[in-house]
């Protein structure tokens, strides 16, 4: 973990309420996709935690909705406004462990950090499977993105305007897989577990003090005990979650 | 040059600033980022008899100037404390720090400070009567004169080491509460610990806690927290460890003003996991600002 002040280059909406930002700043304390950063807003005393979606050694992306104060704040912050973040939060995604032929499943906000680890997975020579769900077509982004890293991107909506009808679990019998990655709500992530057929990395949510491990206001209840969402997680492995 | 030293029941600390108990861990998590070895102390998270898991989840809202807590004491128990985190703390940290203990019962305070006892790090024992977030213990000891008393008087019988009370603000009159540890036999008091608060969310329109209430810290309590160190000062003659809110040089200045001898950083921490050594870095220039050359001089100045 660095704190860095970064400048922020963009700043843009990609899908209602959803935005793109990309800052300047330092990019080396990220060592594993599904890492976070912790962003100090002006006006509001504890700091808002945001996963990373992709980073390179001077440059951060990061994917987030607007869902509070905070994220409205962040959203209506400009190209170079600058930003004090910590930086390489939690224990991300551990590819080694993914087999050749790895399925990742993202509902909603849970997409991002998934598209960091599709690409770091691409690169060590993976095949992997997209599934990305969301409510509505228009709600839908990145579909692009993952497209152009995987010839298996299916979209899942709830309403059926897009893709697969239903939850990201409709489109899960259909594909072969050697493990799961997944990143979502709650509800999507307990249903995925039921429907897993392998093994696999889920990426937890809770509310966060500090988000470096000091405060225990982020625990939960693991197979080996009590785990800090923002420290041993936010990715856990699946056989270890108490669901 | 201008001197931070002070002492705190008859140790000498090299500045006044000590990371308040859960808000620090056990200190390894920081000593990653900095050498830890420039805070005066350090008040290590709370620790009870047996193992907690503490809390259901959320355990953390979001207020004005601050942040209300109900984590619940979590923490692996004494027994792993001793066998795991003080070595851990030992290797990154070289001063004597202080041990916080909670319980439910009279009998556990006097259980696990007994056994914490003979660890060599330990300088000072920091004993929680004040904790809101726990049914049936902690603050149960803290509002009432004579509980205070006799968790003070029993942990007293049971180790040389100086205790200091740490006292809730919950409280009618904490000075009653803090008169009545210092005649049982403590060695100092410290305070305050959080006021009860509770947020609620207009979408569920349920608290935000899943337990409801929690405690209040960060700087929306400081003038509550100085007023009560004000207060305390002037009813007991031991030290008083003051805390509530503090996140800058000029903080601590202010609470020793009213009466504090040290003072403890706690959610400042959080926002800022180097908030204690930018405060030590710049107390010097802030003690030159106010013409202060000896921190020690000015406890309880406001007094004067």
């Amino acid at each position: 973990m660095k704190q860095d002040i970064c400048l922020i280059v963009r700043n843009k909406e990609i899908a209602p309420s959803v935005f793109e930002m990309i800052v300047e700043g330092d990019g080396t304390p990220i060592k594993k996709p599904g890492q976070f950063v912790n962003i100090k807003l002006d006006g509001f005393f504890l700091r808002r935690p945001i996963s990373v979606c992709d980073s390179g050694e001077k440059s951060i992306k990061l994917i987030y909705k607007i869902v509070g104060e905070g994220t409205e704040k962040l959203a209506g912050m400009k190209e170079g406004e600058r930003l004090d973040m910590l930086i390489g939060l939690g224990n991300g995604f551990d590819v080694r462990t993914s087999g050749d032929t790895p399925l990742l499943i993202g509902g909603g906000v849970g997409v991002p950090p998934l598209y960091g680890l599709c690409k770091k997975l691409v690169a060590e020579g993976k095949r992997p499977s997209v599934i990305l769900g969301f409510n509505k077509a228009d709600e839908i982004f990145y579909e692009k993105e993952f497209s152009a890293l995987s010839d298996r991107v299916i979209i899942t909506t709830v309403d059926g305007s897009k893709g697969v009808k239903g939850f990201v679990t409709a489109a899960m019998n259909d594909i072969p897989y050697s493990y799961i990655y997944t990143c979502g709500p709650k509800a999507m992530l307990s249903a995925v577990n039921s429907a897993a057929k392998t093994s696999g990395q889920f990426s937890l949510e809770e509310r966060m003090g500090c988000g470096f491990g000091a405060c225990m206001g982020c625990t939960c209840k693991t197979k080996s005990g009590a785990k800090r969402v923002c420290r041993e997680g936010p990715v856990f492995v699946r056989e270890e979650i108490e669901w | 040059m201008v001197n931070t030293k002070i002492r705190l029941c008859g140790r000498e600390l090299d500045n006044p600033v000590i990371p308040a108990s859960g808000t620090f861990g056990y200190g390894y998590e920081f000593a990653e980022l900095y050498d830890i070895n420039c805070l005066g102390s350090l008040s290590f998270k709370g620790t009870t008899r047996e193992a907690r898991f503490g809390n259901p989840t959320p355990r953390i809202a979001e207020c004005s100037s601050g942040m209300l807590n109900s984590v619940g004491l979590q923490n692996p128990g004494v027994e792993a404390v001793i066998a795991e985190e003080l070595p851990k703390l030992r290797s990154c940290f070289h001063k004597p720090v202080m041990a916080n203990v909670s319980g439910f019962s009279t009998e556990d305070y006097v259980y696990t400070v007994e056994r914490l006892d003979g660890e060599d790090n330990i300088g000072w024992f920091e004993i929680n009567i004040s904790c809101p977030n726990v049914h049936g213990g902690g603050l149960a000891f803290g509002t009432d004169p004579k509980n205070a008393a006799a968790v003070t008087a029993a942990v007293r019988n049971v180790t040389a080491k100086p205790i200091i009370i740490k006292l809730s603000p919950n409280v009618t009159d904490i000075t009653a509460i803090a008169k009545a540890c210092e005649s049982a036999g403590a060695d100092g008091i410290s305070l305050i610990n959080t006021l009860v608060g509770m947020r609620i969310d207009p979408k569920t329109r349920k608290p935000i806690l899943a337990v409801g209430s929690g405690g209040l810290s960060g700087p929306a309590v400081k003038p509550v927290a100085v007023s009560m160190v004000y207060k305390v000062y002037e009813a007991v003659k031991i030290p008083i460890v003051g805390m509530g809110g503090i996140a800058t040089a000029e903080d601590v200045i202010e609470f020793m003003l009213a009466g504090a001898t040290a003072v403890e950083v706690g959610a400042a921490n959080l926002v800022d996991p180097f908030a204690c050594k930018k405060i030590i870095d710049r107390l010097p220039e802030v003690m030159r600002k106010y013409n202060i050359q000896s921190l020690e001089e000015i406890t309880g100045g406001a007094h004067r």
